[in-house]
């Protein structure tokens, strides 16, 4: 975090910060508020956001931890984008930028979202190790590179929901689990320890799992940690269209 | 403390808010085109099976300026739909060589050759 403030010189560069607000003892609605702060070339919108905090309103909400894009605290729609705010530096964004919540999903005060719709997603598609076999009692699981590299993309997901931002079926369909969630159940599927892959298809091929996915492909383009959850949703359609025509056939079917 | 959260609205015309909303509605649209396509062709097989005079009649129908136009506009169309549907191939079926990942565009590469090659071997049954 970046504690300097900028001084008051001429030469500072001052950008207008149109924040959405929403205090839900006082308002039915979020409403706008502009905050002017000076702001150093090296500064994000966090720190911009940070400012604000510090020394012109201190009742703004939103959340953060981290400030290196690892945490996934700080997600919120910049000029309309998905972004993680300390991923979104000034000196790529006009002198006026517009600050929202995530989109699709419920606020509870100005920044702030309900993360429900991902950690509930979550444990509908069962998003955990369920083991082939006990683990060996005197060592680890092992597993090879290539065993590691087949999940190992997915597995870099840091929960920031910015993906559910980005997808309009999160919006259209309320029950749907959701990108995040739906990656992170593949990234099990694809784990060489698990056997879970047909015990998650009772949540993940439902009607508000992956078939509810037509691949826009946006929560794709928007993930900071490059995951592909719409890759990864495809490749669970194909699975569960396969057991489908194993089931048919009365070939499988263990679960 | 129980607050109340305010549920956002999606607005109506979503799908012309960001590039890729747009890309995939087009996307969808090009099924629109192939659907009557495909009405068409069940159209030939029913004309087929009254005769040869109304197979005949057929075929003159479809060699008339705007059977052709028609034509032209569902080619076009299913030109982007299996263009993009090829794009997208690759991330529904990653291949593995131990750790490495293959290459999107070979992927995308084997969907274009095996496109070819049931097209000419389509041409060979078909007599062309």
């Amino acid at each position: 975090m970046n504690s300097s403030s900028p001084s008051s010189a001429a030469s500072t560069r001052m950008v207008t910060l149109d924040v959405a607000r929403f205090r839900p003892e006082s308002e039915p609605a979020p409403s706008w508020q502009s905050y002017q702060v000076p702001v150093l070339e090296e500064w994000t919108v966090l720190d911009a956001l940070n400012h604000v905090k510090d020394h012109i309103d201190g009742s703004l909400s939103y959340r953060w931890s981290c400030h290196m894009a690892v945490c996934g605290s700080c997600g919120m729609m910049v000029n309309g984008n998905p972004t993680l705010s300390c991923k979104s530096f000034l000196r790529e964004l006009p002198d006026q930028i517009r600050i929202e919540p995530l989109a699709n999903l419920k606020v509870i005060r100005d920044l702030v979202v309900e993360q429900n719709r991902l950690i509930d997603g979550m444990a509908a598609a069962k998003t955990w190790l369920i083991p082939r076999e006990p683990p060996p009692a005197d060592q680890a699981y092992r597993q090879t590179p290539a065993q590691l590299a087949q999940y190992r993309p997915l597995s870099m997901c840091i929960n920031c929901m910015l993906c559910y931002a980005a997808c309009p079926q999160v919006a259209l369909n309320p029950g749907y689990l959701g990108p995040a969630a739906l990656a992170l159940a593949q990234r099990y599927n694809l784990d060489s320890r698990d056997a879970g892959a047909i015990e998650r298809m009772q949540t993940t091929a439902s009607d508000d799992g992956v078939w509810e996915c037509t691949f826009i492909g946006e929560c794709s383009e928007v993930c900071p940690k490059h995951v592909d959850p719409a890759g990864a949703i495809q490749q669970m359609k194909l699975a569960s269209s396969l057991e489908w025509f194993k089931r048919r056939l009365g070939l499988g079917g263990d679960a | 403390m129980k607050t109340q959260s305010f549920q956002p609205q999606l607005p109506t015309f979503w799908w012309l808010q960001r590039g890729n909303y747009r890309r995939y509605m087009l996307r969808e649209l090009t099924s629109l085109p192939i659907a009557v396509y495909a009405v068409w062709l069940i159209l030939a097989l029913l004309r087929l099976g009254q005769g040869a005079e109304a197979w005949a009649a057929f075929r003159a129908s479809l060699a008339t300026p705007a059977a052709i136009g028609l034509q032209l506009i569902v080619l076009v169309f299913a030109v982007v739909h299996s263009v993009s549907w090829f794009a997208l191939a690759p991330r529904t079926m990653p291949i593995y060589i131990g750790t490495r990942r293959v290459a999107d565009a070979w992927i995308a590469a084997a969907h274009y050759l095996a496109w070819a090659v049931l097209s000419v071997l389509i041409f060979l049954a078909i007599g062309v």
